[in-house]
């Protein structure tokens, strides 16, 4: 009996259920639970790394981030305003600089800013200098343009407005465009926010005393005390922590900018016709 | 001395007026006077200039050549302090452009304070005071996105009124509009120039342009065709072009002659 067009897509469905089903129940008789269960869910093991993981290692995941976000975002800003500017060497300059750390690894610029520049300069940074630096560089090269594309995405008849009521270009950007520019990338920096807080991991290169652990070398720590991989399941969680709702923010955000943009029509462009 | 001992009772003077995007050449030579108190409507096919001539008046595009004096300053002197002189000249525009992130009463305030540097007490007794003139003191709260286009277009002209402008310019401020809240705006505009505002007007309507002008710009490939009493140039245009363009504007499906 042939099957018409609507009843075979459902029974290719029911296939596909039935056969995550069986994975399931395979996985389950053939898995040896109580390995598992030692090696990653070992609550004595969890148990011990309270409360330091929270107090100090999740505690300091979140300040190195801020600091690192802070300045990356202050610095992003300076450099999309210079990638705009009629300065042909502003541009070049900014140009250079988000191709650099957009390609360079996270990590190159923790040891250049932790071992390189102190014998260069002789100039030594402390933990949450070196973090904030480290973070904020490559962080503002990723962010530079997520803030310039927010600042041209700000209608022209915004910009228009300000300048007939007597604004000068300064005043324009601070007082209208930028304040709508971050409206606008609020869901893209979100997402800067999270790949800067799984970046602020790598501190762990410069070598940390025990009350400037953050989550991932807190739970290295920890694994090399203990035979199990409970402790970098724990930390995971902790990040999770930190992520999931920044996440779900992000969502939320594009949400509302999506649903209710910029409440004047589009500008007329050049004002050419009419 | 008064201003208009300086100026001669001119509040806008246009001279030799040119303004071309690249090859194109939008304005081709204009030369208009407005007098204080005096409403100008400025009407014309697409195309032909009119919001260009209108937005060089207060610079918002940089003529290619010619002189534009308002209220004894010249604003094509390149000395001159054109942020200054904007504050004196308000603009409406078709879009409204009302600033999306603050809400009514500070998009009144915002430049009163920015600019004019007055006071916040100052500043929003004089925001409420043109809020009610047109008609909206119930919105002092709204966000933009939440107004109507009328009503996001009456709070647009009482952002201008904010900063106490001597000239008022409005480009096609109802073409954005529903056909029902074009009404809410003209009667706006129309009490503006009642009260002895200097205005210039780009604009569709010619009832209104009939009523209220003083005087009636036609203009067609970047120039002036035509000028008169509004009596006049609609009801009784003299030039061929202005003939068959009113002929096109008011009665579309009339089947006249197409240039």
């Amino acid at each position: 009996m042939a099957l018409s067009k609507r009843q075979r897509a459902k029974a290719f469905r029911i296939g596909q259920y039935a056969l995550l089903v069986v994975v399931a129940v395979v996985l389950a008789f053939v898995a040896d639970w109580s390995e598992i269960q030692r090696s990653f869910f070992n609550l004595d093991i969890a148990a011990e790394m309270f409360p330091n993981v929270i107090t100090v290692a999740l505690t300091n995941t979140l300040v190195y981030t801020a600091l690192g976000f802070a300045f990356g975002l202050a610095l992003g800003l300076v450099l999309a305003l210079m990638k705009l500017s009629p300065v042909a060497p502003y541009r070049w300059l900014a140009t250079i600089y988000i191709e650099f750390f957009r390609g360079v690894p996270a990590l190159l610029v923790f040891i250049a800013l932790s071992f390189g520049v102190p014998l260069a300069f002789g100039l030594q940074f402390d933990i949450y200098s070196t973090v904030m630096l480290a973070l904020g560089i490559v962080g503002a090269a990723y962010m530079a343009e997520t803030i310039r594309a927010g600042i041209q995405a700000v209608p022209k008849g915004q910009i228009e407005a300000a300048r007939s009521l007597g604004m000068s270009h300064g005043r324009t950007l601070l007082t209208v465009v930028i304040p709508q520019a971050f409206r606008i990338i609020l869901p893209p920096l979100t997402n800067e926010l999270i790949l800067l807080t799984k970046d602020s991991s790598l501190i762990y290169i410069i070598g940390l005393a025990r009350d400037q652990y953050e989550l991932t070398k807190f739970g290295r720590e920890t694994l090399s005390r203990s035979p199990s991989l409970t402790p970098i399941l724990v930390v995971g969680l902790c990040y999770l922590i930190i992520t999931l709702p920044l996440g779900h923010l992000s969502r939320y955000l594009e949400r509302r900018t999506g649903g209710k943009k910029i409440s004047t029509p589009e500008s007329t462009g050049l004002g050419v016709s009419a | 001395m008064s201003v208009d001992d300086v100026t001669g009772g001119l509040a806008v003077e246009i001279t030799g007026l040119k303004k071309s995007f690249g090859t194109l050449d939008v304005l081709k030579g204009i030369d208009v006077q407005v007098n204080r108190g005096d409403v100008v409507c400025i009407i014309g096919p697409s195309g032909s200039g009119k919001s260009t001539l209108l937005r060089c008046v207060n610079l918002l595009e940089e003529p290619s050549g010619g002189k534009i004096v308002v209220n004894g300053t010249e604003l094509t002197d390149p000395d001159v302090d054109i942020d200054a002189a904007r504050t004196r000249i308000g603009m409406v525009f078709q879009s409204f452009n009302l600033f999306s992130h603050l809400n009514v009463l500070n998009n009144l305030m915002v430049a009163q304070r920015k600019v004019l540097k007055r006071g916040a007490q100052q500043a929003q007794d004089v925001a409420l005071r043109n809020l009610e003139r047109v008609g909206l003191s119930d919105k002092v709260n709204a966000m933009p996105g939440q107004l109507s286009g009328g009503q996001q277009q009456r709070v647009a002209i009482a952002r201008a009124l904010s900063m106490d402008p001597d000239v008022m310019l409005f480009d096609e401020p109802t073409s954005a509009l529903d056909p029902e809240l074009v009404g809410d705006v003209l009667g706006v505009m129309r009490q503006l120039a009642d009260e002895g505002m200097t205005m210039l007007v780009v604009t569709h309507e010619m009832q209104f342009a009939r009523e209220v002008a003083d005087r009636v710009l036609f203009m067609d490939g970047g120039y002036v065709v035509e000028e008169g009493p509004a009596a006049q140039v609609i009801g009784a245009p003299q030039h061929e072009r202005t003939q068959s363009f009113l002929a096109r504007v008011l009665d579309p499906t009339h089947q006249g002659p197409r240039d």
